[in-house]
C-alpha cells in the first residue's frame, strides 16, 4: 500500500510550483466572523513595516474544518499562517502540518510564560501539559453567560423574585440559582412581550450541544479520563456528577428555554438575546464585544457572567479560541515568522485587544487598567482562568460526533436517560480510541 | 390554431385555473417577500421580537453588503470630518466608517463567468450530442445515454476529494476554468436528456427535406434543427444556469480566494457586531436572485412557447 | 422525392466525391458530437469513481496522510451494512424522497394543468412561480430556519393566525415530529416549479388534433384527461420524478443548514451521514464504500426506473 501513499505525495511535488500567492506574500487563514475582520486592520501595521503583502482567506465556521482541514490534508499550499481551531492541534503536530515554533521562540526570545497559562496548554502544546509549541495564542475564547442587567434592576421584578425565591435577585452564583432565575424569567411579561429564562447551546451539526452540555458538566465533576490512566474513562465520563450534570442541563433546557430553540449556536443566541428574548444567555466571549455597542441590549443593559458553580462548588468554563501557527508547507517561512514575532509584541497586542481582539498576553491583561477597560474585561479573565477543553486528539472530530448525537438525542430529542446517554458515549470513544491504537 | 378550437377551454375553466394558479403564486412568493423586505430593515429590526411586517425601510444592509467597516469610537468619529456620501452617513449613523468595499462584488462576478460560462459549454456540448442519440445509431446508445445519467448519481461531498487532487495537479484548482469544467460535467446529464427529449419531438421531414436540398448534416442541424429547438434548450440552459450559478458544495470546498462564487459567500455575512447580518444576507440573496430571473424573463418566450411548437408538429 | 440539382450531382457522381458534397458521414459527425460529453464525463467522473472504489477497500484516513494504509477486504462495506443506524438513516431518506416527489408531482403536475389551460397572463404567472428553485440552497437552508424561528421568524405567526393555535407552542424544527415534514415543505417549496415546468413542457408537447378526435368520437373530458393527458405527458412527468430522485437521495446541504440532521437523529439524511464520515470524522475508507453503496443503490433503482421510462416512451 506505499504506492497509495505516493500519489498525494507525488501530487504535491507536481504542484509544488503553482502556489496561488506569490512568495512575498503571505495568505492567513482563518474563520469568517468578526475577529477576524479586525486582525484585517491590526496587519496593516504589519504591512507596513515589513513590505510584506497580506492576504486572507476567511471561510465560514460551518465550513471552517472541511475546508482547511481538507487543505492541511492534501498538502496545499493556500495558507502561510493558520488561526486553526484548537482541537486540530494534535493532529497537525502529528501529521507535521504545522511547524514546531520552540526553536524559533527561543531565538526571538518570545517565552510562553508571557501567555495566559490556559491559552498556552490549550492552543499550544501537544502533547498536552509538555512544552512543545505548535502555536501562539492568538484570540482567547471561554464560555460564559450574558444577562439583562436593566431587567435584574427593576424594582418589580426584584420584588416579584424576592417574593418567590424569598432572597435577591442577583447575578447567579452557581446553577442551582441560575436555573431558579431562569425558570423566573420564562414565560413573565416584560415591556409587553414575552420573555424566555435563558438560552442555551443546542446545536445538533457541528459542535454546538457539546460546548453548552460540556460547559455544565465540567463544574459538575465530569473528567475526560482518569488523571492517573489516560483514556479510561469508566467512572469519569459517566461519574454520578456528571450524569448530574447532564440531567441538569436537560432540565435547563426543558424548562427555561425559548419554545424552539433546538438547533441553537452561537449565531442563533446572538439573535435571541439581541432580539429581547432571554434573560440570560451563555455563548462564547467573543461575541460580548458586539452587545456593548448594540442599540437594543448595549449601553450598561448588559451584564457579564463567569460560568456559575456546580453543586460541589468546583467551577470551570469551556474553552474556545485559536492559536496562530505556520503551516509547514509554506513558501514564505520567514515571513509567516516575521508576522507572528511582530503579533508577539506587547503594544501590537494592546492594539488588539482595544480593538475586540481577546488578547492571550499577561502584560495585557494583567495590566491594572485592563479589567477597566471594557465592562466584560473582568469576567473575561475570570473565566480564562477556570478553561477546560474538549479532546484535541488527532481524532478529535470522531469524537465531537459522538458527544453531539448522543447529546442531542437526549437532551433535544428527549431519548433515553442521562446515564445511558454518557455510557453510549464512553462506549463510542472506546471505539474510536481502539481504532486509533491508543487503547 | 384557432381561437374556436374544440380544445381551448372555456372561460369558466380559465378563470378558475388562473385563481388557483394566482393564489399559489402568491403563497410561494411570501417566503420570498420576506427575504426582500428583510434586505429593508434595519439589524435589529431583522431579528425583532415578535417579527415586524411594517418597518422604517433603509439601505442598511445593501451598504453593508458591498463595504468592509470598522467600528469607531464616538472619540474617533469627533475627529473626523463628517461624511459626505448617503453609505458613508448609513454606515457613519450605526458608529461605523467604511474602510473599503468588500468581496462581495469580486464572488458575484466570479458567479457570472462560472454560471453563464458554463451553462453556454453546457448547452453546446448538450445540444450536439443529445441530437447524435436522437438521429443517429451510435453504437451502444441507451448504455451511453446511461452512463451520463449515472455520472449525476455520485454523492458530490465524496468525488470532492479526489477531484481536489486531480484539478491541484492539473492547475485547475481555483481557477474559473477548473469550476466551468465541473459545473458543465455536472449538468451535462440533465442538458442531455432533458434535450435529447426536446429534439426527439422535433420531426425529421425538414430536415430530411434541407439535406436533400443539399445542405451538409451539419448546416441542416444549424440551420433547421436548432431554431426549432430553441425552446428545449432555453429551458435546459435556465436549469443549467440555475444549477451552476447556485451550486455551494463544490464551490467552498474547490475554490478561494481567486475563483470563489458567491453562495458561500452569502449565508455567512456577519455583522460588525457579532452575529449574522440578516438584513445584508437578504440583500445579497435578493441581488443573487436578479440575473437568474431576468435570464428567464428573457427566455420567458422560448420558455413557454409550446403553443407554436405543437403546432410545428401538427 | 423532389430532384434537387444537389441530388443530381450527387447521383452523378463517385460516392467519394459524393460523400464529400454531402459532409462528412452520418457516422463520424455522429462521434465527433458525442465526443467531447463523454470525454469531459470520463474525466471529471470515472477517475474519482476509481479512486473511491480504491480506497473503499482501504482503511484509509485522509487527514492522517502519515499513517500505513491498509487493505481491509470487504470490513467497511460489512460494517456499514450490518450497522443499524445505516438503515435508519437510509429510511429517513426514504421518507424525505418519497414525499417530496409525491407533493412535488402532486402540485407540479396540477399547476401544469391549469396554467394549460392558457389563461390571460398565465406566461407571467408561471414565471413568478418558478423564482424560489432559483435560490441558491444555501441561501434557501439559512432563510428557512429563520422562518421557522419560533419568536423571530414568521411561519408560526402564519399558522397562528390561521389556526390560532399559539405560535410559541409548537417547533417546526423542534422535536414533536415535525422536522421530518418541515424539511420535505422546504424542498416542496423550493423544487416544486421544476416539476412543473417540464410537465408543462409535456402537456404543450400534446397535439391539439389528439384532443379534437377525441371530441368527435364524443370522449368525455374525464376520459380525455386520463386516456390522452396523462399517458402523453407521463414521459415527462417521469423524467420529472427521475431527476428530482437522483437529487434529493444526494442531496444534503438545505438539510443540514435546516436541522443539522437533528433533533436527535430524526432527520439524518444518509447523505448527511456520509458528508460527517468522509469530512467531519476523516474516514476516508469507509466513507468511500458508503458512497460506493449509496451510488450502487441509486444506480440500481435508476437503471430499473429508466427501463419503465423507455418502455412507456414506446407505446
Amino acid at each position: 500500500m506505499n504506492r497509495m501513499r505516493l500519489i498525494p505525495a507525488a501530487l504535491a511535488a507536481a504542484i509544488a510550483s503553482a502556489g496561488s500567492a506569490q512568495a512575498a506574500d503571505l495568505t492567513l487563514c482563518w474563520a469568517a466572523w468578526d475577529p477576524a475582520n479586525a486582525l484585517v486592520e491590526l496587519s496593516k501595521d504589519f504591512e507596513a513595516q515589513s513590505g510584506i503583502k497580506m492576504n486572507f482567506e476567511f471561510v465560514p465556521w460551518p465550513n471552517f474544518a472541511d475546508r482547511m482541514l481538507n487543505e492541511l490534508n492534501s498538502g496545499g499550499q493556500l495558507c502561510d499562517l493558520m488561526i486553526g481551531d484548537s482541537q486540530w492541534i494534535g493532529g497537525a503536530a502529528e501529521n507535521g502540518w504545522y511547524v514546531m515554533l520552540n526553536d524559533f521562540f527561543d531565538k526571538e526570545g518570545i517565552s510562553m510564560n508571557a501567555f495566559v497559562p490556559a491559552t498556552v496548554t490549550g492552543y499550544s502544546e501537544w502533547p498536552k501539559n509538555t512544552p512543545n509549541y505548535w502555536s501562539l495564542p492568538a484570540f482567547g475564547d471561554v464560555v460564559g453567560w450574558t444577562y439583562r442587567k436593566d431587567w435584574f434592576e427593576r424594582p418589580e421584578i426584584q420584588a416579584a423574585f424576592k417574593e418567590k425565591y424569598g432572597r435577591d435577585l442577583t447575578p447567579p452564583a452557581t446553577f442551582a440559582e441560575l436555573k431558579d432565575v431562569a425558570e423566573f424569567f420564562q414565560g413573565r411579561e416584560i415591556d409587553g412581550k414575552t420573555v424566555y429564562g435563558a438560552s442555551i447551546y443546542t446545536e445538533r451539526g457541528s459542535e454546538g450541544i457539546t460546548m453548552g452540555a460540556m460547559d455544565v458538566l465540567y463544574s459538575y465533576g465530569f473528567k475526560y479520563d482518569n488523571p492517573e490512566k489516560p483514556y479510561d474513562m469508566e467512572g469519569f465520563v459517566n461519574s454520578d456528577g456528571a450524569v448530574a450534570g447532564l440531567e441538569f442541563y436537560k432540565s435547563l433546557y426543558d424548562c427555561c428555554v425559548a419554545p424552539g430553540t433546538s438547533n441553537t449556536y452561537m449565531g442563533e443566541g446572538i439573535d435571541a438575546y439581541k432580539s429581547g428574548q432571554v434573560a440570560l444567555h451563555m455563548n462564547f466571549a467573543f461575541t460580548w464585544p458586539g452587545f456593548e455597542v448594540d442599540p437594543n441590549v448595549g449601553g450598561g443593559k448588559t451584564g457579564y457572567l463567569v460560568n456559575p458553580a456546580g453543586p460541589n462548588g468546583e467551577k470551570f468554563a469551556q474553552l474556545g479560541g485559536q492559536g496562530i501557527s505556520v503551516v509547514a508547507n509554506t513558501d514564505n517561512m520567514d515571513g509567516a515568522l516575521a508576522y507572528i514575532k511582530w503579533f508577539a509584541q506587547k503594544d501590537v497586542q494592546d492594539k488588539w485587544w482595544s480593538m475586540g481582539g481577546f488578547s492571550c498576553l499577561r502584560a495585557v491583561v494583567e495590566d491594572p487598567n485592563f479589567a477597566k477597560s471594557q465592562p466584560y474585561a473582568q469576567t473575561f479573565l475570570d473565566s480564562m482562568a477556570i478553561v477546560k477543553d474538549f479532546w484535541a486528539e488527532p481524532s478529535y472530530a470522531t469524537l465531537l460526533q459522538a458527544s453531539q448525537q448522543r447529546f442531542h438525542d437526549y437532551v433535544v430529542a428527549g431519548n433515553g436517560s442521562a446515564k445511558e446517554a454518557l455510557d453510549g458515549l464512553i462506549a463510542d470513544w472506546t471505539e474510536t480510541f481502539q481504532d486509533e491504537g491508543k487503547l | 390554431m384557432s381561437a374556436h378550437s374544440v380544445t381551448a377551454a372555456s372561460r369558466k375553466a380559465k378563470w378558475v385555473a388562473g385563481i388557483l394558479v394566482v393564489l399559489y403564486a402568491v403563497l410561494t412568493l411570501l417566503p420570498l417577500l420576506w427575504i426582500i423586505s428583510t434586505s429593508f430593515k434595519s439589524g435589529p429590526d431583522s431579528i425583532s421580537y415578535p417579527p415586524k411586517v411594517f418597518f422604517q425601510p433603509t439601505l442598511e444592509g445593501y451598504v453593508n453588503l458591498f463595504t468592509t467597516q470598522a467600528r469607531a469610537s464616538a472619540e474617533d468619529l469627533a475627529t473626523l470630518t463628517p461624511p459626505e456620501a448617503w453609505y458613508d452617513e448609513i454606515a457613519w449613523a450605526d458608529g461605523m466608517i467604511i474602510v473599503g468595499p468588500s468581496r462581495f462584488g469580486q464572488r458575484f462576478l466570479n458567479s457570472v463567468i462560472i454560471g453563464f460560462g458554463s451553462t453556454f459549454l453546457s448547452i453546446v456540448l448538450g445540444t450536439l450530442s443529445a441530437y447524435a442519440f436522437s438521429r443517429f445509431r451510435v453504437p451502444l446508445r441507451d448504455d451511453l445515454l446511461f452512463f451520463i445519467l449515472s455520472t449525476r448519481m455520485m454523492p458530490p461531498i465524496v468525488v470532492a476529494i479526489p477531484i481536489f487532487l486531480m484539478f491541484r495537479s492539473l492547475g485547475l484548482s481555483d481557477t474559473h476554468a477548473g469550476m466551468i469544467l465541473l459545473y458543465t460535467a455536472v449538468n451535462l446529464s440533465l442538458a442531455v436528456w432533458l434535450l435529447k427529449g426536446f429534439i426527439d419531438e422535433i420531426p425529421r421531414d425538414y430536415e430530411e427535406a434541407a439535406l436533400i436540398d443539399g445542405y451538409t448534416r451539419f448546416q441542416a442541424f444549424v440551420k433547421v434543427v436548432l431554431p426549432q429547438a430553441a425552446t428545449g434548450i432555453a429551458s435546459t440552459a435556465i436549469f443549467c444556469l440555475i444549477f451552476a450559478w447556485n451550486e455551494y458544495a463544490f464551490a467552498v470546498l474547490l475554490t478561494s480566494g481567486n475563483a470563489q462564487t458567491a453562495p458561500p459567500f452569502i449565508p455567512t455575512i456577519l455583522s460588525v457586531g457579532g452575529g449574522i447580518d440578516w438584513p445584508a444576507v437578504a440583500a445579497a440573496a435578493t441581488l443573487f436572485l436578479l440575473p437568474v430571473v431576468v435570464f428567464t424573463i428573457l427566455l420567458r418566450k422560448h420558455l413557454l412557447r409550446g403553443i407554436t411548437f405543437g403546432a410545428v408538429r401538427r | 422525392m423532389t430532384d434537387t440539382p444537389a441530388d443530381r450531382i450527387a447521383r452523378a457522381t463517385p460516392p467519394a466525391i459524393a460523400r464529400r458534397v454531402r459532409g462528412l458521414p452520418d457516422r463520424v459527425i455522429a462521434w465527433i458530437f458525442v465526443a467531447p460529453t463523454i470525454f469531459l464525463l470520463l474525466a471529471v467522473n470515472i477517475f474519482p469513481l476509481i479512486w473511491t472504489i480504491r480506497l473503499s477497500f482501504t482503511n484509509f484516513a485522509a487527514n492522517k496522510p502519515n499513517a500505513e494504509v491498509k487493505w481491509v477486504g470487504i470490513r467497511n462495506y460489512t460494517r456499514i451494512l450490518t450497522d443499524a443506524d445505516t438503515w435508519a438513516n437510509m429510511q429517513t431518506t426514504a421518507h424525505f424522497l418519497i414525499w417530496t416527489i409525491f407533493f412535488q408531482v402532486l402540485i407540479g403536475f396540477a399547476l401544469a394543468w391549469l396554467i394549460n389551460r392558457k389563461f390571460k397572463g398565465n406566461d407571467l404567472v408561471t414565471t413568478l412561480i418558478v423564482i424560489p428553485m432559483m435560490l441558491s440552497p444555501a441561501v434557501v437552508g439559512n432563510f428557512w430556519t429563520f422562518l421557522y424561528q419560533p419568536q423571530i421568524g414568521v411561519v408560526n405567526y402564519v399558522v397562528e393566525f390561521l389556526t390560532g393555535i399559539p405560535a410559541d407552542s409548537f417547533s417546526m424544527l423542534g422535536p414533536g415530529g415535525w422536522a421530518r415534514w418541515s424539511i420535505v415543505i422546504v424542498d416542496t417549496w423550493m423544487w416544486t416549479p421544476f416539476v412543473m415546468l417540464i410537465c408543462l413542457a409535456g402537456l404543450r408537447s400534446i397535439p391539439d388534433y389528439i384532443y379534437e378526435a377525441a371530441e368527435v368520437d364524443r370522449a368525455s373530458k374525464w376520459r380525455q384527461f386520463w386516456t390522452i393527458t396523462v399517458p402523453m405527458a407521463l414521459p415527462f412527468l417521469m423524467l420529472a420524478v427521475l431527476f428530482r430522485g437522483i437529487e434529493n437521495f444526494r442531496m444534503f446541504d438545505l438539510v443540514v443548514l435546516l436541522t443539522g440532521g437533528g433533533p436527535g437523529d430524526e432527520t439524518l439524511l444518509a447523505s448527511i451521514d456520509l458528508k460527517r464520515e468522509a469530512f467531519e470524522k476523516w474516514r476516508t475508507g469507509y466513507s468511500s464504500a458508503y458512497a460506493i453503496i449509496l451510488f450502487v443503490t441509486v444506480f440500481g433503482l435508476a437503471s430499473i426506473y429508466v427501463k419503465a421510462l423507455n418502455r412507456v416512451k414506446q407505446r
